[in-house]
């Protein structure tokens, strides 16, 4: 049998590294729908899979591609679908099905410009709200934003151990310049990589509660056959899986899914500071701004400028409070992304009175760093 | 009196029913029970254990199967029943899965999803209670809803053409086509039984009343309804998918029409992609 991690190092771009990532995190469905710029990570998973004993599909469209990796993950296998804007938009409703019914599942969305159509080829990261508020009703997600190809093998994989851990869908949210750049990606040795699997049940089968949490307020999850006659579904439903239309139920169920993210926030939220210690302006950023970002630093450190930057790996669940204890000794905060203020929206909230702007952009390009510079001596002067 | 005369008897299908969750919300005269009956009878005449089956719903009063059976089972998004089946199908092909949804699910919303799903051949067994109309929503007109009939949007009747949907399903690649009404329980239940015992897509259409929000509006009482299913269809095997328009006044072909063996989705996926050596249970283990 062919290594299921190719381990070594690697030229490729961030789209093939992460189906790479989802390889040897132990996916073994993709269902997809091509579209521009994410068609890499299934046209590699479509060739990597049969080869690990997993199976891709390509669907009608992407609401059912979708829908297959949730009926694939309750089959009881890791999932995964890729996407870009339009096709994120379509699989929305089904995000809530996800999230509602519990069920582990990787999204990546490889961000271009919209809206609509926009700029195909071109990368942006104005899905950033609609990942965090994209399907209707209350609920928390889980979203992670890789700068490099080397980070879109690392995140997928932790993307798929959150996802299994805490039973919840987790989008990678990339972007074109990521997803079509090619780097050097360092691929470990299989056993060196850290993996996790979603806990099974065990006990009476005739009892078991598939909705009653365990541990970190998440329930365990068996896969059909296994003989626990679990019921599914979207509608509210009580700790059995059976729908009830109350208030108390909706209130119980709520707060559950709400707070195994709320919970667990300092084992979800994963940050990166970068010459944080003695900066008076902090940059937020996240993704390939982040590495417009860096500049951004250096080059206002050599001007004096003490500059820092909080790159956000995990951008949902928002880092409030890293927020909140920086604004108590900064000047102020930028963030920096390809939007018109998404993520921004989020720092200023957060800030306080310390005030926070955007370096932002409409999207197709990244944010030069003389903008954020621009910004900083505005402020400063 | 003995005690045991005073003992309700169980029903036969009760292994297979969620009976806490009984009373369902099924309207009176509804004839979904009627097909849901059969549906679980064929289950139990395969003689294949339960826990190798699993049910997948969509959205709508036919919708609400997937709640009341006791595998397990998936209530998903409106008109997704299919792709949902299909992902569980395709990651793991000894499970026997069944589509049970309504019209208006499987052929509006969902109709993209039924298309391909047949044209793949996609081993599963589709069943679909057509009620002529949106039941759950209170009786709007369906893509199945009889020309000039009447509906909660279509006072004056319908002004479109419905679906004839076994020659929909067959021209989409269907391998396995039937239709039958929730009267012939018996016909209903063998040919919901042929078609998990048989490879491929199977798709058995199933007529039945929705008395309150289409035979209201149409001036049809349900024992007027079963009394058209009774008299004004024909079986006969085998028909012409082209002649198979839902026309009571003409009569209403029912039966058998297509069944044909071709290799599954998965069969071939299987031969086409995966190296001789994945076929092995080491590898296809889960989780």
């Amino acid at each position: 049998m062919k290594s299921q991690v190719l381990t070594g190092e690697h030229f490729i771009n961030g789209d093939e590294a992460c189906a790479e990532g989802a390889i040897a995190a132990g996916c073994k469905f993709f269902g997809g729908y091509p579209i521009t710029p994410a068609t890499e990570v299934a046209e590699q998973m479509s060739v990597r899979l049969p080869h690990v004993g997993g199976t891709f599909i390509q669907m009608e469209d992407e609401i059912a591609a979708m829908t297959s990796i949730l009926g694939a993950a309750w089959a009881g296998f890791k999932t995964m679908t890729a996407t870009s804007g339009p096709g994120f938009s379509l699989m929305m409703e089904t995000v809530g099905l996800a999230v509602v019914t519990e069920t582990p599942c990787v999204v990546v969305n490889v961000q271009r410009a919209g809206p609509s159509t926009g700029l195909p080829t071109q990368g942006a990261q104005g899905d950033m709200m609609q990942a965090r508020w994209g399907s209707h009703g209350d609920y928390e997600i889980i979203a992670l934003a890789p700068s490099s190809p080397q980070e879109m093998f690392d995140l997928t994989i932790t993307a798929f151990n959150l996802s299994e851990k805490y039973r919840t869908p987790v989008f990678i949210m990339s972007d074109e310049i990521v997803g079509h750049m090619s780097e050097k990606v360092i691929i470990p040795e299989g056993r060196k990589i850290k993996t996790f699997s979603r806990v099974k049940p065990t006990g009476r089968k005739d009892r078991f509660k598939p909705f009653q949490p365990g541990p970190l307020g998440v329930a365990p999850m068996p896969a059909i056959g296994d003989g626990y006659n679990v019921h599914v579904t979207g509608l509210t439903h009580n700790e059995k899986g059976y729908p009830v239309m109350s208030v108390d139920i909706q209130k119980e169920m709520m707060e559950r899914l709400l707070g195994k993210i709320r919970n667990n926030l300092d084992d979800i939220i994963l940050t990166e500071d970068y010459r944080l210690k003695d900066a008076e302006i902090v940059l937020v950023s996240y993704g390939v701004s982040a590495r417009t970002a860096y500049t951004a630093v250096e080059e206002a450190r050599a001007m004096g400028i003490r500059m820092g930057l909080l790159r956000l790996i995990t951008v949902w669940p928002f880092p409030e409070q890293r927020i909140r204890d920086l604004a108590k000794k900064v000047k102020g905060f930028i963030t920096v992304e390809i939007n018109m203020g998404q993520i921004s929206r989020e720092v200023q909230r957060c800030a306080g009175i310390v005030p926070s702007f955007i370096a932002g952009h409409t999207g197709g390009a990244v944010v030069p760093p003389d903008d954020v510079l621009k910004i900083a001596k505005e402020f400063l002067a | 009196m003995k005690k045991n005369e005073t003992e309700i008897m169980a029903h036969p299908l009760e292994d297979l029913v969620r009976m806490e969750r009984i009373p369902h919300i099924w309207c009176p005269g509804c004839g979904i029970g009627s097909v849901f009956t059969s549906c679980l009878s064929a289950i139990k005449q395969s003689n294949i254990p339960y826990n190798q089956f699993t049910m997948v719903s969509g959205i709508g009063c036919s919708g609400r199967g997937a709640g009341y059976i006791n595998i397990d089972s998936f209530h998903t998004t409106h008109g997704r029943a299919i792709p949902f089946a299909s992902g569980i199908k395709m990651a793991r092909p000894d499970l026997n899965v069944i589509v049970f949804s309504g019209d208006g699910d499987l052929f509006a919303i969902g109709g993209n999803h039924f298309i391909h799903a047949a044209r793949r051949n996609m081993d599963m067994t589709v069943v679909c209670v057509n009620n002529l109309t949106y039941g759950m929503t209170g009786g709007q007109v369906a893509a199945t809803t009889p020309h000039k009939a009447k509906s909660a949007t279509t006072a004056a009747g319908n002004s479109e053409t419905p679906f004839n949907l076994p020659l929909l399903a067959y021209a989409s690649g269907a391998t396995y086509v039937a239709r039958w009404t929730m009267l012939h329980a018996r016909d209903l239940a063998d040919s919901i039984q042929e078609a998990i015992q048989r490879r491929g897509f199977s798709f058995i259409e199933v007529l039945s009343p929705c008395p309150i929000n289409y035979g209201r509006r149409n001036k049809e009482k349900t024992l007027e309804t079963l009394k058209k299913y009774h008299e004004n269809t024909i079986v006969k095997n085998g028909a012409n998918p082209a002649e198979l328009d839902v026309d009571f006044n003409k009569g209403v072909i029912l039966g058998k029409f297509i069944d044909i063996d071709r290799p599954t989705c998965d069969e071939l996926y299987r031969k086409m992609y995966w190296p001789q050596e994945q076929g092995t249970a080491e590898n296809r283990k889960t989780g």
